[in-house]
């Protein structure tokens, strides 16, 4: 439990230094060919690729996690209509506020309005997919 | 030009996903723990609303230490906030995963069906922004 805590708390401050707190950031990385434009995020996302790859093929080639479970690679799963459809919505949602799940979390801190509407019906579209198109 | 903020910002986020990962074989992005944080009753449930209580944790010892918040946002009206934070909320559960489980862990695997969404709402949210500032839309 106080792995997931400590994770929570790691990723909070890891979107925050990198700018993905910034919707302004975001959406200036989302405007492509604009003067202001930046490749910012692309980094972001690099090195947590790459940090994330790196855990996963070590616990992959000792075919066992630190707690010493067996782990094995999950199964493919196709690209089917729901991942196109889904992913293409959340895209949308991300480009029109620039912000996504992780970064609506950390700016609970803020008490702002608009961050808290965002962050409420985040929830509710979760709760909309899971009773009604799951 | 100097990238050191979003490599090492990147790099936490990584480690954080890979936490998880490493202590029992857990393989998930936000969106999928924040769901399942609403159902607080097994075991999965519970670790996930430990992950989410860390963010909003994270993100008040982000402000306590001084670090810049953005907490102006989007000059965005109310109801961008509410479709916005809907298709967000509902398309990365029908999609499976959001910017860190398909983006971080998803890539971080080489899942072919993660890159497949990756390209897919880039695409979307570039779309999505080029629409609105270029005044089509």
């Amino acid at each position: 439990m106080i792995l997931y805590l400590l994770s929570g708390v790691v990723f909070a401050l890891g979107l925050s230094l990198s700018g993905m707190t910034n919707p302004a950031k975001v959406q200036s990385f989302l405007n492509l060919g604009s003067p202001d434009w930046s490749p910012a995020l692309i980094f972001v996302l690099g090195a947590g690729v790459v940090v994330y790859s790196i855990a996963y093929r070590w616990i992959l080639a000792r075919q066992r996690d630190l707690g010493g479970r067996d782990f094995k690679a999950p199964t493919p799963r196709p690209i089917d209509r729901k991942l196109v459809l889904g992913s293409t919505l959340f895209g949308v949602g991300w480009g029109l506020a620039g912000v996504c799940p992780g970064p609506a979390l950390v700016h609970v801190a803020d008490l702002d309005t608009g961050f808290l509407t965002f962050l409420l019906m985040m929830f509710v579209g979760f709760e909309t997919q899971r009773r009604f198109a799951s | 030009m100097n990238y050191a903020n979003e490599i090492i910002g990147g790099s936490l986020i990584g480690l954080a996903s890979a936490i998880p990962l490493l202590s029992e074989g857990r393989i998930a992005g936000i969106s999928g723990y924040a769901a399942s944080a609403l159902r607080p009753t097994s075991r999965e449930g519970r670790t996930s609303l430990a992950l989410i209580v860390g963010l909003v944790i994270g993100g008040i010892l982000w402000r306590w230490g001084g670090g810049e918040t953005f907490r102006q946002g989007t000059p965005a009206s109310l109801p961008l906030w509410i479709v916005a934070g809907f298709l967000v909320g509902f398309g990365s559960r029908l999609g499976g995963g959001c910017t860190s489980g398909h983006g971080v862990c998803g890539l971080g695997r080489m899942a072919p069906r993660s890159a497949a969404s990756v390209g897919i709402f880039m695409t979307a949210a570039i779309a999505t922004v080029l629409l609105r500032t270029r005044g089509l839309a």
